[in-house]
């Protein structure tokens, strides 16, 4: 199992990462999920042992101070692959094996199972500068696999990637480190991404982890107005002013989700101020009276044209509890 | 946590960087800084009065004035031949071609450009130094060139750019690191040009490098020479700091790519580029050919002459026995020059990536190069004055021709290592790291092979330096180990149609030497790690 | 092995390397410049019957030789020096760089040349800088005299020397002060001017690129070369294809001595009255294109038709030389404009 704690790196006068704790057990994926520059990267490479920090990182119970990248045995992804160019495929993902000593037969077969697990079959002997970038990731998911790390690091691994390359590669991911029973520590700041990959999600903001939890528990009771809005809530408001849709008066904090609130025959009347197509839907800015500013959806036909006078319902499946309630917390440990 | 980090330490870096700052130390800082102190021996008058005049002021003009012109010559006429060797398939036998002419004896290649404009002047003087330095530029940033990668090029296209606009705003910008050392390097090599100066220059256009050999040699002049020795010093630094500013965060990390990938025929505007190329070549090459032409002017009797010791014995050597020696000398010049150079580029990448004050390893960056802006006469005269104090005499001794050959060579193996090791990503290493690579394997896996090229190429090019290198062997050299620019010099010193015969059959081997020895390098390139 | 040179010279410097001198260690270090040449045959004679070994040390022309004996003075690069001619000589005895010695060997010509009674520094050769000319491409018309170069009719055929940068180019300048005198020679040289001489930087481009008698075959007939120079253009029929013009000759005199604090006078000496003994004098013409300073030496065959020794050179004191050349050459290039 991988044990951090109190971990913390500084460059200089700013504190990228402050007083880190979190555990990955064995065979579970944990991501670290934040927007950009919140030091979820760092904290990454303080892992692997490429930055220097303070507090410590431990596996299996041994402090891994002192002890240099090279002989972590932490695999780690990047997220332009930073493949060698002077390497084939093959040659790539026997890097690791060479390193330990393997001896060749048993690298060759090696190499060919994970080229396989990638769904690379067949592409040894190719020349990395002829992949796709999706082919890149693959190459450089099965040379970190290949040496059988004890943690795999994956850093942004798909955000270089097209969206639709992206999802399906996700799905791919995550089958791979499911079948290959992987330790694994993906950064990102994609929730989907996040969600779809990882047993439990760390959410980062300013050097520190404000909320570990399942996808689904995460997902479900953000801990803070902030962690809300990362995770899509258009607005956090307090809950008692959702009372001007005629509900009983609620408590605590809550966000609202765009599908919260639906163009419809409802109590709240607003302008329509901006309009962005969506796949199945159109969603809207709208300024609500009593309300401010709220996203809205809209059915793709007959959707309001920005200035359109509309009126909204709200759906109680788009309301989300901000804060952190105690059984969550509770069940939290009980996982750990 | 853990206080191990990607790679060597800052403190195993300065231990590597300490041999070849000894070495500098020893073999350069302390002579010049001997003759230096000499000049000012007789009290600091002699030296002021020196520094008051105007005309050392306008010899400091002029020699930096025809160093900066020289070196815009050879850039402008080395970057289409970069692109040759750079993309254009086939040009391995243009990479050999344009290391010639660095072998040729400067009075040789004097008298050609005298020749051609017998007025002489500054125009003879500016182009024959970008003669010698075309290769400097073209294999300098040709290697790098070979590296970068064509889809950010693409991408300028794709974005609207013309060919000429991608290539001024995202391919030089990529080229700038290895520009600015090739650019360096010719400054300093026209700016300490002695020869061909004084060959075209006469008494009329004298710079630094031709009054301090006037002043030192033909006056004795010697508060005088070591003032301008100072002023030359002093100019060389100045210009290698403003390089160094100048260069500043520039080697960022590119997207290197295999040069299979990036060679291809050219397209379209390229062709006019390679076209450039192919003529600048050419215009390399027709003096080349004119030598080997005139060494046939008397039938072969210039090449039976070189078996013998030259008319009426005017050496003290064969011609071949000096081929030999220069094969010698040069071969240990470059692998000392090699084990500095590395030790230094290690060293200074390592500095460079560790948290140490970049004014450090811009400062001993600096260092390394001085010894191609001092001139050869001040370091020769500064050995006889110092190494005495070293046990075994070294002032006599014939291993002195090597180590000053390994001073001037030295820093063209760190200018041409250095652009492609900082362009490696680091994340390449760490990549290399977290599998399971030590800081020594990681240099073995990662470094050696992407720069391997790179130390071929510089190997070659500095053994080419060594084999032609003329002003500090001919001081140092003993008459029975003379080396073939040597010899060449001395018999077109002397009366004789023989002598001068075979001066340019010498300079025919000369050349022959060389361009085996590059295509020896070539060879390997292709058969070993060079794949990159 | 001889990968390890460098190695060897870095634990040379890392003190590794233990120094030190065998007992009976009978080298002789000659010091000379980079014209020393010597018949093998003749040195072999010599050091098989003393038992000496001969090490020459050579190193650029005779300033630079000059320079390095000077700056060496100290602690000596060598036993004995060769090389250092009138141009310098006052120089090197002011700083003290030779012992006294007077070789027996002296009296039989080399006095003549003394430079002062010290007995420092013995001649052991002389040469002559004189014009040559390429009588073929002058129509048989060839100048004679300083006073004949100056006549339209040879305008635009003379090529020179810069004096600041050539020690041939120093020599015919000293000529023609010597020749002039002081009041006279500039307005010489400007007459010279006016009739285009051409001057350039070398002897090496002067020689064999300027003068049509080379196998440049260059566009002058007239240039300033060696006394000695006509002996190396022998064509077929064993004739001279050049001549020198014996009236237009300056003496440069070379001498040898021994360097005070050499590390094996004794041996120093004898190898100083070799450099004078008659084996050796013999071989300096067809080794070092000079004339013998002991009396009495034969001339080699060529010599004798294409080379004879002028017989009234101009001279100008050693010490003269060394006070005014640095004058002299500016006013020279102020009146050329070099």
């Amino acid at each position: 199992m991988l044990a951090v704690s109190g971990l913390s790196v500084r460059y200089g006068t700013v504190a990228a990462v402050s007083d880190v704790d979190f555990e990955v057990p064995d065979g579970s994926v944990l991501a670290l999920l934040g927007p950009s520059g919140c030091g979820k990267s760092t904290l990454l490479r303080a892992v692997a042992g490429l930055e220097v920090g303070t507090g410590s990182v431990c596996w299996d119970g041994v402090d891994l101070s002192g002890v240099p990248v090279h002989r972590r045995g932490f695999g780690l992804v990047f997220q332009d692959g930073q493949l060698f160019p002077h390497r084939d495929v093959a040659g790539n993902v026997a890097f690791g094996l060479r390193m330990a000593g393997t001896p060749r037969a048993e690298r060759d077969a090696r190499v060919g199972e994970l080229l396989e697990l990638v769904g690379l079959g067949g592409h040894a002997a190719r020349r990395v500068g002829e992949l796709s970038g999706g082919e890149r990731q693959r190459v450089a998911l099965a040379r970190a696999l290949a040496p059988r790390p004890r943690v795999l690091l994956l850093d942004e691994p798909l955000s270089a990637l097209d969206r639709a390359l992206r999802e399906q590669l996700a799905v791919d991911l995550a089958r791979v480190l499911r079948v290959s029973g992987t330790t694994a520590l993906v950064v990102t700041h994609d929730h989907d991404e996040a969600f779809t990959l990882a047993d439990r999600v760390a959410v980062m903001r300013a050097g520190r982890v404000r909320q570990v939890g399942t996808p689904d528990e995460v997902w479900a009771h953000p801990v803070d107005d902030e962690t809300a809005r990362f995770l899509g809530c258009g607005r956090v408001l307090d809950a008692a002013e959702l009372a001007v849709f005629g509900d009983p008066p609620r408590r605590g904090r809550v966000g609202l989700r765009p599908s919260a609130l639906r163009v419809g025959p409802g109590p709240v009347h607003g302008e329509v101020t901006a309009r962005v197509h969506r796949r199945d839907h159109v969603l809207l800015v709208v300024a609500a009276e009593g309300l401010g500013r709220v996203d809205a959806v809209a059915g793709i036909a007959a959707a309001p044209q920005v200035g359109a006078r509309v009126s909204l319902v709200l759906d109680p499946g788009g309301v989300v509890p901000v804060g952190q309630p105690s059984r969550v917390s509770i069940r939290d440990r009980a996982i750990e | 946590m853990a206080q191990h980090r990607r790679g060597l330490r800052p403190a195993a870096a300065l231990a590597f960087a300490a041999v070849p700052l000894g070495f500098l130390a020893v073999f350069f800082a302390w002579p010049v800084a001997a003759i230096v102190r000499l000049g000012f021996g007789s009290g600091a008058a002699g030296v002021l009065r020196v520094l008051g005049e105007g005309a050392t002021w306008r010899l400091v003009g002029f020699t930096l004035a025809q160093a900066a012109a020289s070196t815009a010559v050879a850039v402008l006429a080395g970057l289409p031949v970069a692109f040759l060797l750079a993309r254009v398939p086939g040009s391995a036998l243009v990479r050999v071609a344009v290391l010639v002419p660095f072998v040729l004896p400067t009075v040789v290649v004097g008298l050609a450009f005298k020749a051609l404009l017998p007025d002489g002047g500054v125009v003879a003087i500016v182009l024959a130094n970008a003669f010698f330095n075309v290769a400097v530029v073209a294999r300098t940033v040709g290697g790098l060139w070979a590296h970068v990668d064509r889809r950010a090029e693409d991408a300028a296209r794709a974005l609207g750019a013309s060919r000429w606009r991608a290539f001024t705003s995202v391919t030089l910008p990529a080229l700038t690191p290895a520009l600015g050392s090739a650019a360096a390097v010719v400054f300093l090599f026209c700016a300490t040009s002695f020869g061909v100066v004084l060959l075209l220059g006469g008494a009329r256009h004298r710079t630094l490098e031709t009054e301090i050999y006037l002043r030192t040699v033909e006056l004795l002049d010697l508060p005088g020479a070591a003032a301008l020795s100072l002023v030359q010093f002093l100019a060389v630094v100045g210009v290698l700091v403003v390089g160094a500013v100048a260069r500043r965060r520039r080697e960022n990390a590119l997207s290197l790519r295999g040069q299979a990938e990036t060679v291809r025929r050219p397209r379209g505007g390229e062709w006019v580029a390679a076209g450039l190329g192919y003529a600048v070549v050419v215009l390399l090459v027709v003096p080349i050919v004119t030598l080997v032409v005139r060494s046939f002017a008397g039938g072969t009797a210039g090449y039976e002459a070189l078996a013998g010791t030259g008319f009426r014995g005017s050496l003290q050597v064969t011609g071949l026995e000096a081929a030999l020696n220069s094969v010698r000398v040069a071969t240990d010049a470059t692998l000392l020059a090699l084990v500095l150079g590395v030790l230094a580029s290690v060293a200074l990448v390592t500095l460079g990536r560790s948290r140490v004050r970049p004014g450090v390893v811009e400062a001993v960056d600096t260092a390394l190069m001085l010894p191609l802006g001092v001139s050869a006469v001040t370091v020769g005269f500064g050995y006889l004055v110092t190494l005495d104090a070293l046990p075994g005499d070294l002032r006599t001794s014939a291993a002195l021709v090597p180590l000053a050959q390994a001073l001037v060579v030295t820093p063209l193996v760190v200018r041409t290592l250095l652009p492609v090791l900082r362009s490696v990503d680091e994340r390449l290493r760490q990549a290399a790291a977290t599998l399971g690579a030590g800081p020594w394997r990681v240099w073995r896996e990662v470094d050696v092979p992407l720069a391997g090229r790179s130390l071929l190429a510089s190997a070659a090019f500095g053994y080419v330096v060594a084999l032609g290198e003329f002003g500090a062997t001919s001081f140092l050299v003993r008459p029975d180990t003379a080396t073939l620019p040597v010899v060449i010099g001395r018999l077109v010193a002397r009366p004789g149609e023989l002598n001068n015969q075979m001066a340019y059959a010498a300079c025919t081997l000369l050349m022959g030497v060389t361009v085996v020895i590059a295509l020896l390098v070539e060879r390997l390139r292709v058969r070993g790690v060079g794949e990159f | 092995m001889r990968r390890l040179v460098p190695l060897v010279a870095l634990a040379v410097v890392a003190g590794c390397s233990v120094g030190g001198e065998a007992p009976v260690d009978r080298t002789v270090v000659l010091v000379t410049h980079d014209s020393f040449d010597v018949d093998q045959a003749v040195l072999d004679e010599f050091e098989a019957r003393t038992g000496i070994t001969v090490a020459p040390r050579k190193s650029g022309d005779a300033g630079a030789l000059t320079n390095q004996l000077v700056l060496t003075k100290a602690n000596p690069i060598g036993d004995v020096a060769f090389g250092v001619d009138n141009t310098f000589a006052s120089r090197a005895l002011d700083e003290g760089v030779f012992a006294e010695y007077r070789s027996p060997e002296a009296d039989k010509g080399p006095q003549r040349y003394a430079v002062d009674g010290s007995g420092r520094l013995t001649a052991v050769d002389v040469g002559d800088v004189c014009v040559n000319v390429d009588p073929a491409a002058l129509g048989g018309e060839v100048p004679k005299t300083f006073e004949d170069l100056a006549d339209p009719k040879y305008k635009d055929k003379f090529v020179v020397e810069d004096p600041a940068t050539s020690s041939p180019g120093l020599a015919f300048l000293l000529g023609t002060v010597a020749h002039y005198g002081e009041q006279g020679w500039a307005d010489y040289w400007g007459r010279l001017k006016a009739n285009g001489v051409k001057v350039v930087s070398g002897w090496e481009e002067a020689y064999t690129q300027e003068f049509s008698g080379s196998s440049g075959k260059g566009p002058r007939p007239i240039v300033v070369s060696y006394a000695s120079s006509p002996s190396a253009e022998v064509g077929e029929d064993g004739k001279a294809r050049t001549a020198a013009l014996l009236d237009t000759c300056f003496r440069q005199v070379e001498y040898a001595g021994v360097l005070n604090g050499a590390k094996n006078p004794e041996d120093a000496k004898k190898v100083l009255d070799f450099l004078l003994s008659e084996p050796f004098q013999k071989t300096v013409p067809e080794k070092m294109y000079v004339y013998p300073a002991r009396e009495g030496v034969a001339l080699p065959d060529a010599w004798t038709a294409a080379a004879p020794l002028p017989e009234q050179p101009a001279t100008l004191p050693a010490a003269d030389i060394a006070a005014q050349r640095q004058r002299w050459i500016e006013q020279w290039r102020s009146t050329v404009g070099g």
